[in-house]
């Protein structure tokens, strides 16, 4: 029995009344559906403001962070003034304003293997809204698991990518990428930025699907990957099909409960913490720059894009970036002590490991990049 | 002469292009002229047996390689392989 809708209802949803594929009857179908959304960041906020806007009845957000200034330029939900706070926190407050009527439930959590399945359980239709891969292959088992779709948006500067995976009726995440790249090829936003805009058109198209799932109208992007790009404002499709080898949907599944998918990816337990090399292999800041004030020789290697040294740099260090690092080895001096630096270590982790592999052994990474740089040497810098 | 089309996360392996030009009758002809252009490029995109790595697929007129005939399907002249791997972000 679907719920029935108050005068102040039917008043506030008049414009999906008057569209026959929703009318009286879909806007009690999505007063009584739910939504969960992975993800409260670029690709969450505007599929939870739309998705509160149309009245969908109960809203999941499920994010383990904290509201940062960086967000601000594409995290819709989030304002200036939360800066700091819980990002669900903030959220929540900003969908009630735009819709009380909205049940908005917050995850204050890491998402996981152990909790997944809980958190997942009440909603009809999942949301992949994350940051990273393991989340990613995580939300992709869960839902082939459940039985539920998995509305799926990623970015990357200026591309966005957007499809509707649904094991009962084609292909999963994993049909389509069997394996997540090496750790640190595809770098992260993080590290090589997105138009603030991008992650806005791909979580409405993410909004848009979910609303015609619950509604059960239209042709969804089941079998179909839309590959947006922003510069050449142009879409494309590719069509997806089932992958009868896959692991987690196809007719011998070897996954049948949901993994470790920080060890699947290869990253280490906390996705984020990507900016040193691991043991012995760091500097901090404040040791680099103890050693260059006691006058030792060494060389810096800005591994950042050129772009990037307009935004902060290391007095004397050399830039070469790091795609045109393994072409420059010739410059690089293997006796000399190297400390390879860029945004906040990861670039550089990746430089480092080029370097050893190629014989290099007096290199070492500048833990945490240059970002780290500002906070605890040279706070003239700014932190981007 | 065909191309391969390349996404932005992995320009930085062929000096930034958006598309390489090639010469091969088959995609993996293609592909392989492409690597021997870049060969820094391979081990990123192949295993050691030469084959993809899974988190690349290629597409010719929207269908993906691995639904046609993988890296013996025929290129024509003005043919363009669409480079598509996993991004994140979000």
């Amino acid at each position: 029995m679907l719920p029935e809708l108050s005068r102040e209802e039917i008043l506030r949803y008049s414009r999906h009344l008057l569209i026959p594929e929703v009318g009286l009857g879909g806007q009690r179908k999505l007063k009584s559906s739910s939504a969960l959304i992975i993800g409260a960041g670029g690709l969450g906020s505007p599929a939870a403001l739309y998705l509160a806007a149309a009245g969908v009845g109960r809203i999941g957000l499920v994010d383990y962070d904290v509201v940062d200034a960086s967000n601000l330029q594409r995290q819709v939900l989030q304002k200036t003034g939360a800066v700091g706070e819980r990002k669900v926190q903030s959220a929540r407050q900003r969908l009630r304003d735009l819709n009380p009527a909205v049940q908005v439930d917050t995850f204050d959590e890491p998402f996981t293997s152990s909790n997944a399945m809980r958190i997942a359980e009440p909603f009809d239709v999942i949301i992949d809204g994350s940051d990273n891969f393991p989340t990613r292959y995580l939300t992709n088992d869960l839902c082939v698991l459940t039985g539920k779709p998995n509305v799926y948006g990623a970015v990357f500067r200026f591309d966005g990518q957007a499809s509707v995976f649904d094991a009962r009726v084609g292909p999963c995440y994993r049909c389509l990428f069997p394996e997540p790249p090496p750790p640190g090829l595809v770098p992260s936003c993080a590290d090589a930025g997105v138009l603030g805009i991008l992650p806005g058109t791909i979580g409405t198209i993410q909004a848009t699907e979910a609303i015609k799932l619950l509604l059960g109208i239209g042709s969804s992007l089941a079998g179909r990957l839309l590959l947006y790009n922003a510069l050449d404002m142009s879409f494309e499709y590719v069509t997806l099909k089932k992958n009868p080898g896959c692991k987690v949907c196809g007719p011998y599944p070897e996954i049948t409960a949901l993994i470790d998918y920080n060890e699947f990816c290869g990253v280490p337990g906390l996705v984020h913490d990507e900016g040193s090399a691991g043991r012995g292999w760091d500097i901090t800041a404040r040791e680099l720059a103890a050693q260059l004030k006691c006058g030792k020789a060494i060389h810096l290697i800005d591994v950042r894009e050129p772009h990037e040294m307009e935004i902060s740099c290391i007095e004397g260090a050399q830039n070469i970036p790091f795609g045109e690092l393994a072409g420059r080895l010739s410059e690089l001096d293997s006796a000399q002590e190297i400390v390879l630096f860029c945004k906040m270590g990861s670039r550089s982790r990746r430089a480092l490991e080029l370097l050893v592999s190629a014989g290099f052994r007096k290199v070492r990474n500048l833990q945490g990049g240059i970002n780290a740089w500002a906070r605890e040497v040279d706070p003239s810098q700014p932190l981007y | 002469m065909p191309a391969i089309r390349i996404p932005a996360p992995l320009r930085p392996y062929v000096d930034g292009q958006a598309e390489v030009p090639v010469h091969g009758a088959t995609a993996g002809a293609a592909l392989d002229d492409m690597l021997a252009q870049y060969p820094a490029f391979r081990p990123h995109l192949c295993k050691d047996d030469g084959s993809l790595r899974a988190f690349i697929n290629l597409f010719l007129g929207g269908r993906n390689l691995r639904d046609l005939r993988g890296l013996d399907t025929p290129l024509g002249p003005n043919d363009i392989l669409n480079l598509i791997p996993s991004i994140a972000g979000g």
